[in-house]
């Protein structure tokens, strides 16, 4: 029963790479597919790459300019490369991006009060939770406190209750 | 400190069951503001231009788009009443949709048109069909201006107070809730200030 049913598995596994190679074929060419986009010194290609890798696609949202074939993202990748040739700065390209359209343009955020707590809330809430059971522990482990002994009183009451 | 045991065991047990439930009624009522906000179009979570609020418009010249006459940032700066400034294209089917809604619009406060990458003779049968709330009307063929902005799509709406000062924005089309409830508010204010 399992065996078969591993065979057929094994055989669709190649025809699921190719599958999966055709769906990604388009993005992996996106990139290089219009030439005349690219600028003509390639070590100021590899700039303009490398910062156009960086940059939110504002149409797809989860795919760099570099990777999207949006018209947003073409015009973004232009506006990069004239930026390049004119002898820009990475950061200085990054804060006019920035300047317009906010952090949400960067694909890695920066560092800000707001992010900071983001990364180190894990740590934040393990120590706290750590804190927590410290003391939890430490107030267990104190002895119990012997309960007071029935006063008269009470141990009448309990003889009452207990006779019902 | 004289309180016993059982007391202190009874504040604690209120302590344990109280604080999630404080803090579920915190977020509760956040969510429910947010989810309000974005009923009546106060809030919009896709919204990803904030930058540019509260700023002065960025500087651009735009030619005519017939039947208008362009503009330039200089022009709006200029203004001692609000303008909404809407990008449209012919190609967007959401503009379309919209077109209704500014044409209402306009006789409570003037609108301008910026033609994003479109074609102008496009541009021009859109308004021909749909009707034409805009009294200028620039082209953005290169769709330049539009990334000044901070555009990411049409339809985008910017309303521009006296000085040229970006007021408010949205990035969906404008619909009846949210003039209703965020926009005819603010026009009242900049109106009055």
């Amino acid at each position: 029963m399992s065996r078969p049913r591993l065979t057929s598995l094994r055989r669709l596994v190649p025809a699921f790479l190719i599958g999966l190679s055709v769906l990604l074929a388009p993005a992996l060419v996106m990139a290089v597919d219009d030439p005349s986009e690219m600028l003509p010194d390639p070590k100021q290609e590899s700039r303009a790459e490398a910062i156009g890798s960086q940059l939110r696609c504002l149409v797809c949202q989860n795919e760099s300019i570099e990777d999207s074939s949006a018209g947003l993202a073409r015009d973004l990748r232009r506006v990069v490369r004239e930026h390049v040739a004119k002898g820009e700065t990475n950061k200085q390209i990054m804060d006019w991006m920035v300047d317009r359209y906010g952090n949400f343009i960067r694909l890695s955020p920066p560092l800000s009060v707001g992010t900071l707590l983001l990364w180190s809330m894990p740590v934040l809430a393990l120590l706290l939770g750590l804190t927590l059971a410290f003391f939890a522990y430490r107030r267990r482990a104190a002895a119990p406190a012997a309960p007071p002994p029935l006063s008269d009183e009470e141990k009448a009451r309990l003889a009452k209750l207990t006779k019902d | 400190m004289s309180t016993s045991p059982q007391n202190e065991n009874l504040t604690r047990r209120r302590l344990m069951m109280g604080l999630p439930l404080a803090g579920a009624a915190v977020l509760g009522v956040g969510f429910w503001k947010m989810l309000a906000g974005m009923q009546h179009g106060s809030f919009n979570p896709h919204d990803i231009n904030a930058p540019v609020l509260n700023r002065p418009v960025p500087d651009f010249t735009l030619p005519d788009q017939p039947p208008g006459e362009g503009f330039s940032a200089q022009d709006l700066r200029s203004l001692t009443k609000p303008v909404l400034v809407n990008f449209f294209a012919s190609w967007c089917i959401p503009c379309l949709a919209e077109m209704p809604t500014l044409m209402s619009l306009k006789d409570d406060v003037t609108l301008w048109g910026i033609a994003y990458k479109d074609r102008p003779e496009n541009a021009a049968n859109f308004l021909k069909h749909s009707g034409n709330p805009f009294t200028r009307l620039g082209s953005d063929h290169e769709g330049r201006v539009g990334i000044e902005w901070g555009i990411s799509g049409v339809p985008e709406t910017f309303l521009i107070g006296p000085g040229g000062i970006i007021r408010w924005h949205t990035a969906s089309p404008l619909d009846v809730d949210t003039i209703r409830n965020t926009l005819a508010p603010l026009l009242e204010k900049l109106k009055t200030a």
